[in-house]
């Protein structure tokens, strides 16, 4: 699912398959205006339970289709008001994940890479606590979901206080 | 009519992905009201009315339950994201 089309230079995918983050760099190098920094997050799944394989691992992505690439758009829109960003991508993938795997990216570009690093860490901080995407874990037979935790709410609301 | 969805774990602990609801006021229902007209039904409906643990989006957007209903929404209950 692809979401285009702003008054800033924001894709927005919430998908299935893996990405490739050398072919979102290129093409985001290729699109950024007078690129100085490009700075690129990439989330993978962790091992939860020690002495586990991976493919005994497993985490669920499930979201709300519609109201997901809405929540993003509209966080990489205030980032984009905030920081002279020239292109802002944003990538998260659902369903069944193993350890290891991609599961989010987030590459923006700019002139300085002081706005490239802040829009890329707000636009993680506040991923985590308005996009509407719950995993579940599974390893062997138990399942469960993975409960909110305070600490990211804390980091998405420190960008009320502070400019930069 | 109102369309209501619920996800993830609240999905499971209701057994209910999507239902339609009439409102039982028509004037100035909250989603307060709702939740109210919903919990009436007994268990585990009483699940909604933790606004800690449940969170609101009226038309795809997350809103306080102070938020009025005409009637014709999208209404989503889910707990606290986590995705990232």
């Amino acid at each position: 699912m692809a979401d285009q089309g702003n008054e800033y230079n924001i894709k927005i995918r919430v998908q299935r398959d893996d990405f490739d983050l050398g072919e979102e760099y290129a093409l985001v190098r290729k699109e950024a205006e007078n690129p100085g920094a490009i700075v690129s997050f990439t989330g993978l799944v962790r091992e939860f339970v020690d002495g586990m394989h991976g493919d005994e691992q497993s985490l669920t992505l499930e979201h709300y289709p519609g109201m997901t690439e809405k929540a993003l758009m509209d966080i990489a829109e205030r980032a984009c008001q905030r920081w002279p960003l020239t292109v802002c991508t944003v990538i998260h993938r659902i369903g069944k994940l193993i350890p290891s795997e991609q599961i989010v990216a987030v590459l923006v570009a700019s002139s300085h890479r002081d706005a490239a690093f802040s829009g890329a860490e707000f636009i993680m901080d506040y991923l985590k606590t308005e996009a509407p995407f719950w995993k579940k874990q599974q390893a062997g037979e138990q399942a469960e979901w993975v409960l909110s935790r305070d600490s990211d709410y804390k980091r998405a609301s420190r960008w009320n206080r502070s400019k930069d | 009519m109102l369309t209501i969805r619920y996800f993830a774990s609240l999905r499971e602990s209701l057994g209910c992905e999507e239902e339609s609801v009439s409102l039982a006021q028509d004037k100035d229902m909250t989603v307060t009201g709702l939740v109210d007209q919903l919990s009436s039904r007994g268990e585990p409906w009483g699940l909604l009315l933790d606004s800690r643990e449940v969170l609101v989006a009226v038309n795809q957007s997350i809103c306080p339950r102070s938020q009025t209903l005409q009637g014709d929404e999208e209404v989503a209950f889910f707990p606290p994201m986590t995705g990232g």
